[in-house]
């Protein structure tokens, strides 16, 4: 039925196209950079390719946190902690794969066990050497994280300015946990010095190209599952407890149920971003915990547009490239570049880049349909045609096109 | 006073805010199948006595049961709105960016969790029923509209049909023609009277002409408890009413 949906003539093309690129994207750049002579002009280099997979792994974070902020209004300061935990159960897969090819040539304890004078490995490594039980902790360990957190913060009816905090306080404190060197995950240095996953050499080009392409398809399901839960009954009833949280309680909806779906379903989709973000840069360490990363995030799914599918990997991935850019530019700027940016999106476009884009072409629809009835000569007293362009608010994709102004997060 | 008969029934409620009391022992019995009114000076108590009917205020004290046998004081708000109890707030208050179809679709009766509103398919009887809704607040043309653009006075209607979509027993209604023009006053009362055939009803409303318009049975409030109870012309005819309410 979800599919049926899906393919229903015009509708949601906006996505389908989102799809159809990213699904490209996974085989048109792989094939560019393995396949194609680094003579060519055509030819993609493998650093561009590990840049751009990085750019998706934070599209689809990005992506997971408009799911919450966008369409249920609740302001996380904090999913970089669940991109950070899928992270580092990705990252203590990789660092069982080491054995013992590590500095210390230690077979039983990765280096930075040895150097800090572990006699054995920690009992929650365990079961790090499968691939399929890091797998399953990429998606169990955010998930459980949010639905603890959630399951307590949306029952006492914790909203707006303090949930925000308490997000924020969350990721803070598993920050300073994790830099703590008997924690056992390394302390500051992190996980790193990575050599196989799946038995391929993490830095080999074939590798990073099937890693690019894994994000690109994972972001690609990601924009599905977005939309479908968006679009389900489950995500009208998302905006309406976003909208008028105590209309859907006395509707008879648990309103702090329908938020906990939200928040792990996103958290989930947050940890797997993180577990793809991790082999392809390298490294994962406490960094990662740090607030202003998730609030990054946020500024992000705002220059976008929150409450689009489409916003939020737009803006992740035009704000990463002017990062990368920046950077290398006017490295001291950035961060007064990106807080300008942020007041900037606020001021001018409220809704983003794909609202901006929404309502230019609605405009730009109405001028062109009233031009046109006022060539063909129509009786003046034929109403124009109404201006707002209302047919985009049942299509989720693009909900906020010009249906009233997204609430502020409360 | 027994039970048996009433669909809702409160004895000796009594609640305070912060030492000022809200409600002051209150006694109020509704049968099954009646409408009432009820009047009263801002502050009397009426939004809290129906916060307190609906699970969003505990009593300090005193009984609060619905259809003669269930304890509303141990139930929250979607437990009871499942039981039977619709309620539209003083501001009207509907899904502003959804379309007025899809606001009924969301209160329309059925399972309330997660996992069936994720693969939710509109069935014909729902579609039938959102129809006849449509018909009843008179919406029908407007049904792809977004709550959003609606009249203030739509809203509200929009709002009375959402709780019929609940399909509750007891319909709690907070100043329903408040920004309304005469016509829709008129209108409202002829929906709300021909709602009451087949459910109970509390209005809470301060437009005389409206509760003359119900021809129910009224009931006053002041500082939190019952002061007059009867007709209309018997309440409006009460000194005390004049006194504190209707004026001189």
């Amino acid at each position: 039925m979800i599919t049926g949906r899906f393919f229903a003539a015009g509708a949601d093309r906006r996505i389908a196209i989102t799809i159809l690129i990213l699904l490209a994207a996974a085989i048109i750049v792989p094939l560019l950079n393995l396949a194609v002579s680094p003579a060519s002009a055509f030819y993609i280099p493998s650093y561009i390719v590990a840049l751009t997979g990085k750019y998706l792994c934070y599209a689809l974070l990005a992506l997971a946190l408009d799911l919450v902020w966008g369409y249920c209004g609740i302001l996380s300061l904090g999913h970089g902690a669940f991109f950070a935990l899928g992270g580092y159960a990705m990252g203590m897969y990789l660092m069982r794969q080491i054995g013992s090819r590590g500095v210390y040539g230690n077979p039983l304890l990765p280096d930075f066990m040895v150097f800090l004078n572990y006699k054995e490995l920690p009992w929650f490594w365990y079961g790090f050497d499968h691939f399929w039980f890091a797998a399953i902790m990429v998606l169990a360990v955010p998930g459980l994280l949010a639905f603890v957190f959630g399951w307590f913060a949306f029952r006492s009816r914790v909203t707006g300015v303090y949930l925000s905090i308490i997000t924020q306080a969350m990721t803070y404190a598993l920050l300073l946990a994790f830099f703590r060197n008997d924690m056992g995950f390394g302390g500051n240095n992190g996980l790193t010095d990575f050599k196989d996953i799946l038995g391929f050499n993490v830095q080999a080009d074939a590798t990073r190209s099937a890693l690019f392409a894994a994000s690109a398809i994972t972001l690609a399901l990601g924009v599905f599952v977005t939309w479908a839960i968006v679009g389900s009954k489950y995500g009208k009833l998302l905006m309406a407890v976003r909208d008028a949280e105590s209309r859907t309680r006395f509707l008879g909806w648990r309103a702090e149920n329908v938020k906990l779906f939200a928040f792990t379903v996103s958290a989930i989709i947050a940890g797997i971003a993180g577990a793809l973000y991790v082999p392809q840069v390298g490294i994962i360490n406490p960094g990662e915990f740090e607030p202003s990363n998730s609030i990054e995030v946020v500024v992000w799914a705002a220059v976008g547009g929150r409450g689009t599918i489409v916003g939020p990997i737009i803006g992740a991935l035009l704000v990463n490239a002017g990062k990368s850019w920046f950077t290398g530019a006017l490295p001291e700027f950035w961060l007064f570049a990106l807080g300008g940016l942020f007041v900037a999106v606020t001021l001018f476009l409220p809704k983003g880049i794909i609202g901006m884009w929404d309502s230019w072409r609605g405009n730009a629809r109405a001028m062109r349909a009233a031009s046109l009835a006022e060539e063909a000569g129509t009786d003046p007293d034929v109403p124009p045609p109404p201006k707002v362009v209302r047919s985009a608010a049942t299509r989720p994709g693009d909900w906020s096109a010009s249906g009233p102004e997204p609430q502020p997060a409360e | 006073m027994s039970k048996s008969n009433t669909i809702l029934y409160l004895d000796g409620v009594s609640v305070s805010f912060d030492g000022f009391r809200a409600i002051n022992n209150l006694s109020l019995v509704l049968d099954k199948g009646e409408m009432r009114a009820i009047i009263g000076p801002n502050g009397a108590g009426k939004t809290t006595m129906m916060d307190i009917v609906t699970g969003k205020t505990r009593p300090d004290e005193g009984e609060v049961f619905f259809d003669g046998q269930v304890d509303l004081t141990k139930h929250d708000e979607a437990e009871i709105a499942m039981m039977g109890i619709g309620r539209k707030f003083q501001k009207p208050t509907v899904f502003e960016s959804h379309t007025i179809e899809e606001n009924l679709m969301l209160a329309l009766k059925g399972p309330r969790s997660i996992f069936p509103a994720l693969f939710h398919r509109r069935s014909a009887a729902e579609a039938r029923r959102i129809d006849d809704i449509l018909g009843i607040i008179r919406l029908g043309d407007k049904r792809g509209e977004l709550a959003g653009n609606l009249s203030h006075g739509q809203k509200q209607w929009l709002e009375i049909g959402m709780l019929l979509a609940q399909d509750p027993k007891l319909l709690l209604v907070d100043e329903p023609v408040a920004g309304m023009t005469d016509a829709e006053t008129e209108e409202t009362a002829r929906l709300l009277k021909d709602i009451a055939r087949d459910h109970s009803v509390v209005v809470v409303e301060h437009d005389m002409h409206f509760v003359r318009e119900l021809g129910v049975k009224v009931t006053c409030l002041h500082e939190g408890s019952v002061l007059s109870e009867g007709s209309l012309d018997f309440v409006s005819a009460d000194e005390r009413v004049v006194e504190v309410y209707l004026g001189r």
